[in-house]
């Protein structure tokens, strides 16, 4: 047994409205540069729908994750290490820009300066690589809430696999909403197809990087990743990824998108896992096995003996302590509730999802039955609106047999709540139908639906603090913006040549001490602040203006206009 | 031996090389972000799916002739039984084969730089430099050959250029070996070396990397944090804190 510590992700589909909170604050905090326009380290995509790259799920086309070869071994779809050389000139299979979209901006400037004329001045749509006016026809997200209707959703990969009971009348359409970040997986497929090695796997925390030094731009890791997160920045020619936020996440902050998940859909937490059976279980014959087999490599926390081999290992106490307290591991192994993205890939993914529920209710109110009947649910939810086949084709590789079962336990759950919040007495069959007891539905039903910000994001500061306040570094001058005095900032040798210049903008300790605190986080603030709100303008509050200068270092008049006479009262 | 020679076949030849390795040492120490192909294959793929595989592999097979020919001295390959005559037809053949798919995949490639509209806007002014010589240093190459060949057997640059290089090598620099080479092959030499001193300043060093360890590393890598705390280097003025002492730490 040799265990590994893993950072991990649950997202409750039920939950998503699809409002692109999370994939806005990503953008701005990780891909807001010239480069990584097209780049979304997280998106939103509707399903049905194309999803982002275009069909990037359909693995005939794109070729990405592992394959099992007839010896029971895995190697990388797109061809084991000698092919990948042999390609190393032109990846016979990356998306183009065409398959995300071209990267615009409008033509504000024309607004300003147009000359006066009967017509109002429109900007219009220039390319970002280009320069030149260009016509807007796809987006990242431009197959959003169903628009494009058939024409385009006819192309989901998914849908073009449970098509034949599926159709997408408009009285029958079903639509959910499915938040997508790099899966940091346990057997990531992207590392396993970069020649260089610049991608790895996190020893501490699992979380998968590329090393921006290290990584050639040989582009193997865009066709390896099945997910299709790994996304090459067309600038400085490097291969950029979702990083899990680590540097919120090493001091115990959740990452940007979960921070500002309006729906309050994600759970972030430890996962234990022996990483002598990842190879094994990744490599189980049937597809179907895969949810299991990803399952049994899991490590209990609560378990002593796992607890002791974990201490062994050198992963913290405290770590430990965190992972018994994972809703992650709640929520995948004791109520059972989490699928993975895809197993199917092989890649072992680790950000996991609550299948949506949908309307099931309104549906069987709709037919004349009693909605929250659990008898009239179990049955419903094989009728639900969104198909249960094409929920298995996401989750469980087409196996429909898990996705019911969560389904029946999400219904469970609201059926038996029900009754609690009408006054009515506890029908304990309910959960005994499902195989969990009341306190175990209550507990589940906590963590879903009231759990507060220290229960959905358990995480554990490393074991390197201190470093970070000291040494924050971006790798972008502040002054770098389009127009800017440091744009284009280049060294000799093409785009963002050099050594990263180093900018203190702010400590990430600094900013969760002033989140947090009630009082003033800076030491030696305090009469240097005055609230400015409930100052009426009248007299000189103390702490309006800085303490005075040692009279002794000189320099500067000590009278006049401007000058504060410390003296006066 | 006059002035001439000696600094274009010894004094030259070396700056060439000491820039080539300093400016190597140097770059990859000052510079490794910036160390890639900065591939365009985003922008365009039609044509880079053709023209970039026949250009690179041709150059490959160009740099192994070159090798055979250059460092190998004439006397090993008598010695191993192979006649000037049949190395010189296979070279040729090989050679022709070789230079040709560079040169047309060097074409195509130069035409959809300039032609594709986003590929062109991400040329800088130093991968134009930079095409102009390496595309110079094959034009010359090719052209001295054909030249060469054309005119009557071929030349035997094997009993003068080869010595005069690997001279170079052991600090015993020949000049005179070059004094009677053709004047088509002399340029050949000068611009390559050109193109030597050129090449760590140009995306050019990403030929430094091929990844030949991919071969034998496990597919999965695993990377520890570093056991100091950050995960950058040090800049200068910059006090890194202790690292705590009590974290147990498993050996690399």
């Amino acid at each position: 047994m040799r265990v590994m510590a893993q950072v991990a992700m649950v997202m409750n589909l039920d939950k998503c409205i699809g409002c692109h909170t999370c994939s806005v604050t990503c953008k701005q905090a990780w891909t807001n540069r010239s480069g990584v326009e097209y780049v979304w380290f997280n998106n939103v995509e509707s399903r049905p729908g194309q999803g982002y790259p275009r069909t990037y799920q359909d693995q005939e086309k794109w070729q990405g994750g592992w394959v099992r070869t007839a010896t029971g071994r895995l190697k990388p779809r797109a061809g084991g290490r000698v092919k990948k050389l042999f390609s190393i000139f032109a990846n016979p299979k990356m998306p183009s820009m065409q398959d995300y979209y071209e990267p615009w901006t409008y033509d504000y400037e024309h607004l300003l300066t147009a000359p006066a004329g009967n017509d109002f001045p429109v900007a219009r749509p220039k390319s970002l690589l280009t320069g030149q006016a260009t016509k807007v026809t796809w987006s990242a997200n431009w197959d959003d809430s169903l628009g494009g209707g058939n024409e385009v959703l006819a192309a989901d990969p998914i849908l073009q696999k449970v098509s034949d009971q599926v159709r997408q009348d408009y009285e029958k359409a079903f639509l959910f909403f499915l938040p997508r970040i790099c899966e940091h997986c346990l057997n990531p497929s992207c590392a396993a197809s970069c020649p260089s090695g610049a991608i790895y796997k996190r020893a501490e925390d699992g979380i998968v990087l590329v090393d921006q030094d290290r990584c050639r731009g040989w582009r193997m890791c865009v066709t390896g990743c099945p997910y299709k997160k790994i996304y090459f920045n067309h600038r400085t020619g490097k291969a950029e990824k979702c990083t899990f936020c680590f540097p919120r996440i090493e001091i115990g902050q959740p990452t940007i998108c979960s921070e500002t998940c309006v729906g309050r859909l994600r759970y972030i937490g430890l996962m234990l896992y022996d990483a002598d059976k990842v190879a094994k279980a990744a490599a189980v014959k049937d597809e179907h096995d895969l949810y299991d087999a990803q399952r049994s490599v899991f490590l209990d926390p609560h378990d002593p003996a796992v607890a002791r081999a974990a201490l062994a290992a050198g992963i913290p106490e405290d770590w430990i302590d965190a992972a018994k307290r994972s809703p992650i591991w709640d929520l995948i192994m004791k109520y059972e509730v989490a699928l993975p993205l895809h197993p199917e890939y092989r890649t072992m993914p680790m950000v996991w999802y609550i299948p949506p529920l949908s309307p099931v209710v309104d549906v069987l109110r709709d037919t004349g039955h009693d909605g929250e009947d659990p008898h009239n649910l179990f049955g419903a939810v094989d009728a639900l609106r969104i198909p249960i086949d094409y929920l298995a084709e996401l989750f469980t590789a087409g196996d429909p047999e898990p996705v019911r079962a969560v389904l029946n336990r999400l219904a469970a759950m609201r059926s038996y709540q029900r009754r609690i919040n009408l006054g009515e007495k506890p029908d304990t069959s309910i959960p005994a139908a499902v195989g969990m007891t009341p306190e175990e539905m209550n507990d589940m039903f906590r963590l879903l639906a009231i759990a507060k910000y220290e229960q959905r994001y358990v995480i554990p500061a490393a074991h390197a603090e201190d470093a970070h306040r000291l040494e924050q570094l971006g790798t972008e001058c502040s002054l770098e913006y389009d127009g800017g005095p440091g744009m284009y900032q280049t060294g000799p040798f093409g785009e963002a040549s050099g050594t990263p210049v180093p900018v203190q903008v702010e400590t990430f300790h600094m900013l969760r001490e002033r989140q947090t605190s009630d009082g003033f986080t800076d030491a030696g603030d305090e009469p240097r602040r005055v609230n400015l709100l409930n100052w009426d303008g009248n007299g000189r509050p103390e702490g309006l203006f800085p303490p005075p200068r040692d009279p002794g270092a000189g320099g500067g008049a000590t009278d006049g206009p401007g000058v504060i006479d410390e003296d006066r009262p | 031996m006059n002035t001439t020679d000696t600094l274009l076949w010894v004094v030259y030849p070396y700056l060439s090389i000491v820039v080539l390795i300093g400016g190597t040492i140097w770059r990859y120490r000052y510079d490794k972000f910036g160390w890639t192909t900065r591939s365009s294959q985003l922008y365009e793929t039609t044509v880079l799916r053709w023209a970039s595989p026949m250009f690179h592999f041709g150059v490959l097979f160009v740099l192994i002739g070159h090798i055979g020919g250059l460092l190998i001295p004439k006397s090993w390959t008598e010695a191993a039984g192979i006649t000037e005559h049949a190395y010189h037809l296979m070279a040729v053949f090989v050679g022709t084969v070789a230079g040709l798919c560079t040169l047309i995949g060097m074409a195509l490639l130069i035409a959809r730089r300039r032609l594709t509209g986003p590929v062109f806007a991400a040329t800088t002014k130093n991968d134009k430099a930079m095409y102009v010589v390496l595309a110079g240093v094959i034009v010359l190459g090719l052209w001295a050959t054909v030249k060469a060949n054309i005119a009557g057997g071929g030349y035997d640059y094997r009993e003068t250029v080869s010595p005069w290089l690997r001279s170079l090598f052991y600090f015993q620099p020949d000049a005179q070996l070059m004094a009677a080479v053709p004047a088509s092959f002399k340029i050949h030499v000068i611009a390559a070396f050109a193109l030597f001193a050129f090449w760590p300043f140009t995306r050019l060093v990403h030929a430094f990397s091929a990844p030949l360890g991919y071969l034998t590393r496990p597919y999965v890598v695993y990377r520890y944090r570093d056991p100091r705390p950050g995960l950058r280097p040090t800049r200068p003025g910059w006090d890194r804190p202790a690292a705590p002492a009590d974290r147990p730490r498993r050996t690399r």
